[in-house]
């Protein structure tokens, strides 16, 4: 088990990479922390894929360094680093038993038979594996197979780190749950360094206790699930996480906070005081349409003309016009409204994230 | 116009591809299949277009039996879930094919090009080739094709299975707005419960090659015929507790007996299912008369903006949806409430015999 430390670390697949636009991984330091469960969240084209394959082995950075415990790493193999990999698609061994198959990855280490009995054993339960261990592998369902893939990568003891690369793609909707409740058992249970690679909210947020957010080759927001709810640290995670993602206004300064269109929206002294130290124009204000309410007419509530309402049985998204913009709003499914009807959005005040330069401005502590 | 399926079978090798369909598709509508995979919706989907000959059976358009017809005669477009483009033509010539083949003069077919691809944002791209385009926009493409000649039936075969969860949301919306305005049939195929509600219009849910339940969503959700429409059509599934009821009092599984109140409706003694759906069980009380279970927590499942609580006892396994993100470990223990004005009812033969009181938006 180890910790993995990216320092000044970054990538370009150019021989010359002229500029930003040139890097798969722009440069960064990061620490995945020793026994953590991680996740690297992003849309495709992102970086998620190379960071993955620099932290493996299969890809040496083109700048910088990635340490394992303090060590240099950048040209040791998978094999050298000791990380076991799960990937899309099961790697088993068709024409052998899942016990050999799990077996494998140690008599290719000399270990002693009775401790590799030992230890398939153990990984088997811990799998529920068991009644299948003499099985051909070839006659095992696809969610099984890649059990025994995760088997195999486990199985070794001197494993630093396990990377999964979108593990539950092939997997039945409905095993999914299970799979994902297998794969938190085995982390608490091992303790080993896990890193999950997704563009799924739902497999990272369910995995992870923190999760790495990547966009165009950076990692915007590093935090736990709650985190990237409620304080997205950046545009792009407000409108990535959640279904539908976070509504975003381009708003102007005005006296004692911003406006949008004639609608102003008071901000607190010390934000105010946060926007009077930049000079940028490129000020958004978010909000997530599980906060917005529809209220009924108030000196603080904004009227607004609903566009659309998408019944989505346990709830449901109205869409509205509020100056020009459709602001998404999720009500409750017993909630009546209508296409055409003028409602009021009340904008609790807690939950108005102002960005400056695609990035959140908080209060000084 | 309208199609029509009367009593339509297909069998292969002796397995029932699709058995008894009976359905009907209006001109202007927008139909929904939803199932499992194999359920039979691509079965389905083959036969409307006229790819595949049921063996008994027949199909009606307006009332005109085309069932031996070949597709070629059939004005009929269709979109499937990998990306089917011509590699060696832009996507300005992919889009026209279609209207070059019906021999379509010059500036008719540009205007319509033009206006089908602005119609699917990718207007920009028109001289690029498919192989330069990201997975959405080579999707959008294929749509273009399918959308820019009046077909009078669109098929889409899963069409956003293979693209990242924020670009579904976009096109999905985007379909929806599409097919307001157009007169064409058009049928959608999905394995999501979610991605059917979104869609709107009308629902056919399928399984093993049968025909479950057809009809407007909001019907087919609120009341499904039997639990296994209600296990289709509600993702995460519909919990579903076995009871008993004796005099006055639901006796659930082994041990939890609950007076039966006047929301359940006269259900004679005997055996029953009963389902709620997991956005209805919470984690705080909703009245006082909420079915309270001690459970231990199974996983918490989050989906960024909401987390599903699996969670279960020695005589029940339940599933809780909650607005939010809450964070919680296996093995923690956690009471749950079912409100018993949220019960479905359903007898043994796991047909629907009570329906809660219906609380939907209402706006159809």
């Amino acid at each position: 088990m180890a910790e993995i430390t990216l320092r000044a670390m970054a990538h370009s697949y150019e021989k010359h990479p002229a500029g930003p636009g040139d890097y798969a991984i722009r440069q960064l330091d990061h620490i995945w922390e020793r026994g953590g469960a991680y996740a690297l969240l992003g849309p495709s084209g992102c970086g998620k894929s190379t960071m993955l394959n620099i932290i493996s082995g299969l890809l040496a950075p083109s700048e910088g360094q990635v340490l394992f415990d303090g060590e240099p790493v950048n040209h040791l193999s998978p094999r050298e680093r000791n990380i076991a990999q799960v990937f899309q698609f099961p790697v088993v061994y068709d024409s052998m038993t899942v016990y050999d198959n799990l077996a494998f990855p140690l008599r290719n280490s000399g270990l002693p038979g009775a401790r590799i009995r030992e230890r398939v054993n153990e990984i088997a339960e811990v799998l529920e594996l068991e009644p299948l261990l003499r099985r051909k592998a070839r006659n095992l369902t696809a969610d099984e197979k890649q059990k025994v893939s995760m088997g195999r990568g486990l199985v070794r003891e001197d494993v630093s780190a396990i990377l999964f690369d979108e593990p539950l793609t092939v997997i039945d909707p409905q095993l999914k749950w299970k799979l994902r409740r297998k794969l938190k058992q085995i982390h608490e249970q091992f303790d080993i360094t896990m890193i999950y690679v997704t563009h799924d909210q739902l497999e990272a947020s369910t995995f992870a206790d923190r999760i790495a957010v990547m966009y165009e080759g950076r990692i915007v927001q590093f935090g736990t699930p709650t985190e990237l709810f409620e304080n997205p640290n950046h545009t792009f995670v407000g409108f990535f996480i959640g279904s539908p993602g976070m509504n975003l206004m381009d708003v102007a300064r005005c006296e004692g906070g911003v406006q949008f269109g004639a609608t102003r929206f008071p901000l607190s002294e010390g934000l105010v005081k946060r926007l009077a130290e930049t000079d940028s124009d490129n000020l958004r204000l978010g909000i997530r349409p599980e906060f917005i309410k529809l209220t009924e007419p108030a000196p603080d509530s904004c009227p607004a003309v609903v566009e659309d309402v998408e019944d989505l049985g346990t709830y449901q998204i109205v869409t509205a016009r509020l100056e020009g913009q459709s602001i998404k709003v999720r009500v409750p499914e017993d909630t009546r409204v209508q296409r055409e009807q003028e409602v009021h959005l009340h904008f609790p005040a807690r939950w108005l994230k102002l960005y400056v330069d695609e990035y959140l401005v908080e209060e000084a502590p | 116009m309208s199609l029509q399926l009367e009593n339509v079978s297909r069998a292969v090798d002796g397995v029932d591809f699709i058995r008894d369909a009976d359905l009907t598709f209006e001109a202007g509508s927008f139909n929904v299949l939803l199932g499992r995979t194999l359920a039979g919706k691509t079965s389905l989907m083959r036969l409307m277009a006229g790819l595949d000959k049921p063996d008994s059976g027949r199909i009606l358009y307006n009332g005109e039996d085309v069932t031996g017809q070949s597709v070629r005669k059939r004005n009929v477009s269709m979109v499937y879930q990998q990306f089917i483009n011509y590699p060696d033509l832009t996507v300005y010539e992919n889009i026209a094919t279609p209207l070059r083949l019906a021999k379509m003069n010059p500036e008719e077919l540009d205007r319509r090009v033009q206006e089908t691809a602005a119609m699917l944002h990718i207007e920009n791209l028109l001289s690029r080739y498919p192989l330069e385009l990201s997975g959405g926009q080579q999707q959008r493409t294929a749509m273009a094709r399918a959308l820019v000649k009046d077909a009078t039936l669109i098929l889409f075969d899963e069409p956003l299975v293979n693209l990242d969860y924020k670009l579904r949301e976009d096109l999905r919306s985007e379909l929806r707005q599409l097919f307001r305005e157009r007169q064409c049939i058009a049928v959608y195929a999905t394995t999501e419960a979610n991605e059917a509600l979104a869609l709107g219009g009308t629902t056919t849910l399928l399984h093993e090659g049968r025909v479950v339940q057809s009809g407007p969503v909001a019907e087919v959700y609120r009341r499904p015929v039997n639990t296994l429409a209600a296990e289709l059509f509600s993702e995460p599934p519909m919990n579903l507790l076995p009871g008993r009821v004796s005099q006055n009092s639901v006796i659930f599984g082994e041990r939890t007996s609950h007076r039966l109140t006047r929301e359940l409706g006269d259900l004679a003694e005997g055996e029953y299912l009963f389902g709620i759906r997991p956005s209805h069980v919470g984690l705080s009380p909703t009245g006082k008369h909420d079915l309270a279970l001690e459970m231990e927590v199974e996983l918490a499942e989050i989906s960024g903006s909401e987390t599903f609580l699996h969670a279960g006892n020695s005589d029940f396994d339940v599933v809780v949806q909650e607005l939010g993100v809450h964070a919680s470990e296996p093995g923690d223990p956690v009471k749950i409430y079912l409100p018993m004005n949220r019960l479905f009812v359903f007898d043994q033969h796991q047909a629907l015999v009570h329906t809660p009181v219906d609380t939907g938006g209402g706006h159809g």
